[in-house]
């Protein structure tokens, strides 16, 4: 701020270049990003669909988008099973990431092969998400290696049938979306835990608490906040969950739709050009990745001010 | 005297046992590690093996060794009707470039608040940090539409061009010239009479390499790995990116297939990038907390 009050004509006759570096970013979100947006709110008003061959609408119809979707029990059984697979692979994942971190920060184990590790965990979340479902609907098939592997050391009589069980399909995708982000979040927890003042540890340890008695009451308490940051981006990427399912079920959500996410639902509205259902769950999804993105905001910003 | 013996083999018994006890956390601390890196690899192994095996020695069952047929499955697919390489190249294309525009300005923004002070610039940044978080997929509707009407359906405008306005990025580039960018250098270069966009090009640019790297990486395998929106936009078949094409892929009546070429497909999406990875690692794994969350 000085600086400014210094040489105040020289920074003046500058600060113009702000507006012109900012150009670029604004004029590309306002075409990409705002126009679109505007237009998915303003659409979920009005009817208009394909039926057949026949256009239907666009005729204003206020809410009764949102009603159809909420009275037709797909939004709630989608947003259901969206949660549950969410839930199968977060509880895993931060379990095994506190616990991995923990290890890792621990300087009383001194761990070797720390990057040898760091990159292994990390290496499913690189891989592109349609090849790696692609890749377990072969390995988790019928006919496939898993389960020539398990009848032959003989847990099953007979191959299971993955892709045709409600729980075995929630299943692979939570366990895939766990092998994709632990090592993100592992790498995540590990860097809040560093963070942590090594003076506290030490005090503990000299009043002689155990690594585990550390754990529950000096680490666990002051990562409350990179906890809470984890838990909300989580959610917020678990409501975008798409390819992983899409496909593994082949886009059908199979065993009667019980895999079905709210973006695959939405992506099925796109396809099919019912753009008033599309509008009314795209601007569901908004408002509550809104809400969920201001407590991440909330969270990190009382942080700042400690 | 005797005191202070007791004391002395008290002490000594409790660093032994402390010793055992970090001893048996240590041994469960390996064996917890070892499991999940058997978990996180093991399919990238069987995928492996069974690229390398013909359609009717993946009948017979699993097992764990190689055959002799990778290339022959490798030849295949490259002969067969899905334009794989194409795709490939197709995704490096759309990647590289949404890759380096992303960078670019997204650093030329996070200098532009960083470096500037200007009325709107509070408003501007706060603006760009409450829209950080909102998926893309929610604008999708109103996206694909504008873009038929602007005759953009079909083309790689709409894969590209959208990632100069990434909040994510921004934020990143924003978090590291806070730390990295020393204002005595801006100024040295205005009194040398360099125009502001030469020493945004000159000197900001070469001082944000890290920054730049790790972003780079990131924005390139979002933009690689990304479905959703491709899959939207293009139709034509030698257009299609890889994801687009193993979707096809897992549509199609597989079970005719000749596998072995189906797992050359899979392998021929997954091992570039795992090898590309493991060369890149480093910066990867270390830029993943570097200015991504603040603590």
């Amino acid at each position: 701020m000085e600086k400014t009050v210094h040489k105040s004509n020289n920074v003046n006759k500058h600060n113009r270049w702000g507006y012109i570096f900012l150009i670029p970013f604004i004029v590309v979100f306002v075409i990409f990003q705002l126009i679109p947006l505007i237009s998915t709110i303003y659409n979920s008003f009005f009817e208009n669909y394909m039926s057949g061959l026949k256009h239907v609408g666009p005729k204003f119809i206020g809410l009764a988008n949102y009603a159809k979707l909420f009275s037709s029990g797909d939004l709630p059984t989608y947003f259901k099973n969206t949660m549950i697979m969410w839930i199968l692979g977060f509880v895993p994942q931060i379990l095994v990431s506190l616990l991995l971190g923990a290890w890792f920060t621990d300087p009383s184990l001194r761990l070797k092969g720390q990057r040898f590790f760091k990159t292994v965990i990390y290496l499913p979340n690189l891989i592109m998400a349609s090849a790696f479902s692609m890749l377990f609907f072969t390995l988790f098939s019928d006919s496939g290696p898993i389960n020539s592997i398990l009848v032959s050391i003989g847990i099953f009589a007979k191959p299971y049938s993955f892709m045709s069980h409600v729980w075995s399909v929630r299943g692979l995708v939570a366990m895939m979306n766990f092998l994709m982000w632990f090592g993100n979040t592992t790498i995540l927890l590990m860097a809040g835990m560093m963070g942590i003042d090594q003076s506290l540890f030490e005090a503990a340890e000299v009043d002689g608490a155990t690594a585990r008695q550390i754990f529950f009451q000096i680490t666990l308490p002051l990562l409350r906040p990179i906890l809470i940051y984890v838990m909300i981006t989580s959610l917020i990427g678990g409501l975008q969950m798409f390819d992983v399912p899409q496909i593994l079920t082949n886009g059908k959500g199979d065993p009667m739709r019980s895999s079905m996410t709210l973006i695959m639902y939405l992506n099925k509205h796109l396809f099919s050009k019912n753009y008033g259902m599309a509008g009314a769950l795209s601007v569901i999804l908004l408002i509550i990745t809104g809400i969920l993105s201001m407590i991440v905001f909330k969270v990190s910003a009382t942080n700042e001010n400690k | 005297m005797r005191i202070s013996k007791e004391g002395i083999a008290m002490s000594e018994s409790k660093a032994n046992k402390q010793t055992n006890t970090v001893h048996a956390r240590r041994a469960l601390a390996y064996t917890v590690l070892i499991l999940l890196s058997f978990l996180c690899l093991i399919w990238f192994y069987v995928l492996f093996i069974n690229a390398t095996r013909s359609n009717n020695q993946l009948k017979t069952g699993f097992t764990p060794f190689p055959s002799t047929y990778l290339v022959r499955n490798m030849t295949n697919l490259f002969k067969g009707s899905t334009p794989v390489v194409r795709g490939m190249l197709n995704s490096l294309i759309i990647a590289a470039c949404s890759a380096t525009l992303c960078v670019y300005f997204s650093t030329m923004t996070a200098y532009g608040i960083h470096a500037y002070d200007f009325k709107g610039k509070r408003a501007i940044f706060t603006f760009i940090l409450a829209i950080m978080m909102i998926p893309t997929q929610v604008s999708a509707l109103g996206f694909i539409r504008l873009m038929s009407r602007m005759k953009l359906t079909d083309t790689y405008i709409p894969l590209i061009i959208p990632a100069i306005a990434a909040p994510v990025t921004f934020f990143y580039m924003k978090q590291y010239m806070e730390s990295n960018l020393p204002g005595s250098l801006i100024e040295a270069a205005r009194i040398d009479g360099a125009s502001e966009i030469k020493i945004f090009n000159t000197i900001v640019l070469p001082l944000m390499k890290p920054a730049i790297a790790v972003q780079a990486i990131f924005t390139f395998v979002a933009s690689w790995n990304n479905y959703f929106t491709p899959n939207l936009i293009i139709s034509s078949k030698m257009k299609k990116t890889l994801p687009i094409l193993l979707a096809e892929l897992r549509n199609s009546d597989w079970k005719t297939f000749d596998m072995g070429q189906v797992y050359a497909m899979i392998a021929f999406a997954i091992f570039p990038v795992i090898v590309v990875y493991l060369l890149l690692s480093k910066y990867i794994v270390g830029g993943v907390t570097a200015g991504g969350v603040k603590e």
